[in-house]
């Protein structure tokens, strides 16, 4: 099921497949340079390496600002790599692809759309008659449980809810890649967990491959295949982690696990490291 | 209003009418009643003290006018017309022209301020001009639209739309600019093109930017058009009050006054009905709707 390529660091690979399916995501040493408001460049990514199987869930994790949500950038094509070759089910991303799903971080829900409209936005952009993608959009608001609040706007829900109707919004396309990054950072610790069940339940019947950009590391073993260490910027692979933990998963419970426990803490030595470069690093730019 | 009768209904309707509740919606009613009466008074305090300072002589009533002059003055105008003709009409010319005037600036600030947001090197190319005609104070414009234009409506409709498009326009652009980068990636995402990126999310996003200009560009589409009626016409409020002014009419003058001040209030009502409809969306718009 997972594909693994040869990297530096070989020694952290914990899993390997000899039968090698097409992966649905490829970064092949991958670099990405932005230019900053001074003129200067700044190098995020350096000689990336991943990819992500047809229905893997991948986690990745790495210190914050080091370049994550930049990797979910170049696989959407909403950004340009430097060097490297970035593939998306076999070819390289030229634009959008409407196969794609993104769940950004802050909310990216039209305030000025009602839930049934915010939800029915995709298929409607892409040209869906309106009766028909209403009733989509209706039945996917009831799957992510927002029954009865198709009138409301997104001021007058909760964070939650919005994340909801931002799951709802990029679910109703069907993508066969879907894209999060750090989606329940900004919801308390509750909430978030019930998030992610239900991201889990969702994922199960559609059967995407997703790559879910977090800083958390226990949100990354509960819900991923395979969580993928980045290095302190500029990132790139320092480690890749298969997570043997059965599904179906209670997100709340599995944290309590022996084998979790051993998981992340094999993970957490590697990890450590780079949080603390990173912030070692932010000291010195802030002195 | 009905934003306010509104807020009462959702507060009964959120959940069963409990004592608490009944007892808040009595209190906000309370403080309404007090905020009216307050403003009532101050009304008095203001023209009774003018007119008890222009009997008693502190206040000189020729150069200073006198509330109950200026009542006498705007009956007279209503029942018997002004020197121009009926005063209705004066108010419809003036209002003709602030009208044509504001809605062809606010379009034209809409167009070119959305136009040139989404387009930084048109942006980058003209800002250097945009930055030099805002420099000059447009009512100076005035005299060469009389020229230009003549004395009819024109000349004025000219002298509004420019004070309106520049107003709208740094809006439109500002609010283009402004639209949240993550709510632009996620319409592209979801599929949106570049025509679906303008009408779902750039235009909506800079409504409540370009409505809140259209608030204060009335008032300048007034000003233009009342500008130009003293610089040179035969019709129109601005030249009711010219010709009160070379008469040392003074209360003529303050009836005039109160005569715009009148039309801009509705014209503000209307748009803070239109705002109320366009931006029902957003949080708080009924709190702002009721200052």
């Amino acid at each position: 099921m997972f594909t693994t390529l040869p990297m530096k660091n070989s020694s952290t690979i914990t899993h390997k497949e000899a039968n090698q399916v097409t992966s649905a995501i490829e970064l092949r040493n991958v670099t990405k340079r932005f230019r900053t408001p001074t003129g200067q460049t700044y190098t995020a990514l350096r000689d990336l390496t991943l990819s992500v199987a047809p229905g893997e869930f991948c986690a990745v994790v790495g210190p914050t600002g080091c370049g994550k949500s930049t990797t979910l950038g170049l696989i959407s094509g909403l950004e340009k790599p430097a060097e490297g070759s970035v593939q998306v089910m076999g070819k390289p991303v030229q634009g959008i692809d409407p196969r794609i799903g993104y769940v950004f971080q802050a909310d990216a829900v039209f305030p000025w759309k009602n839930v049934l409209n915010n939800v029915a936005a995709g298929p409607l952009f892409r040209g869906m008659p309106k009766a028909q993608a209403m009733e989509r959009a209706r039945d996917w608001i009831a799957r992510v449980g927002l029954a009865g609040f198709e009138d409301r706007y997104p001021h007058q829900l909760s964070g939650g809810m919005r994340k909801r109707v931002a799951l709802a919004q990029t679910f109703i396309n069907e993508p066969q890649i879907l894209l999060m990054d750090e989606p329940f950072s900004a919801l308390d610790v509750q909430t978030r967990t019930l998030m992610e069940d239900e991201l889990l339940n969702l994922w199960s019947s559609l059967s995407a491959s997703v790559v879910f950009v977090t800083h958390d590391l226990e949100e990354a073993i509960s819900l991923a295949d395979r969580v993928c260490v980045l290095t302190a910027g500029p990132a790139t692979v320092k480690g890749i982690y298969t997570i043997d933990l059965p599904r179906p998963r209670n997100v709340a419970e599995i944290r309590f696990e022996p084998r979790f426990i051993q998981l992340y803490q094999e993970i957490w030595e590697d990890l450590r490291n780079e949080v603390i470069i990173s912030y070692e690093r932010a000291k010195q730019r802030n002195r | 209003m009905n934003v306010q009768s509104k807020e009462i209904d959702e507060l009964i309707g959120t959940s069963e009418n409990t004592e608490e509740q009944r007892s808040s919606i009595a209190s906000a009613k309370r403080r309404r009643v007090q905020i009216n009466v307050l403003r009532v008074l101050l009304l008095i305090v203001i023209f009774g003290g003018w007119e008890l300072g222009a009997r008693t002589g502190i206040i000189d009533p020729f150069f200073w006018g006198q509330p109950s002059s200026i009542w006498t003055q705007l009956i007279t105008w209503v029942t018997q017309g002004t020197a121009q003709g009926s005063l209705w009409e004066q108010i419809a010319v003036t209002l003709e022209e602030t009208v044509i005037g504001f809605l062809i600036g606010a379009v034209l600030g809409v167009v070119f301020g959305v136009v040139l947001g989404r387009n930084q090197f048109l942006a980058d190319v003209l800002s250097p001009f945009i930055k030099a005609v805002n420099a000059i104070p447009r009512v100076i414009l005035g005299p060469v639209f009389a020229i230009g234009l003549g004395l009819g409506i024109q000349s004025k409709i000219a002298l509004s739309v420019v004070m309106v498009f520049f107003i709208v326009f740094f809006n439109a652009f500002q609010g283009v600019r402004e639209v949240d980068r993550n709510l632009m990636a996620n319409a592209r995402i979801l599929g949106a093109s570049q025509r679906q990126l303008s009408t779902s999310v750039i235009i909506p996003s800079a409504l409540s930017w370009i409505i809140a200009s259209l608030h204060t560009s009335f008032s300048f589409a007034l000003v233009g058009a009342l500008v130009g009626e003293f610089l040179g016409a035969t019709k129109g409020l601005g030249l009711v009050v010219q010709t009160a002014m070379s008469n040392f009419n003074n209360n003529g003058v303050f009836a005039g006054m109160f005569i715009m001040a009148a039309v801009a209030l509705v014209a503000e009502t209307l748009i803070t009905m239109l705002e109320n409809r366009l931006l029902h969306w957003r949080p708080n718009v009924a709190n702002d709707a009721t200052m």
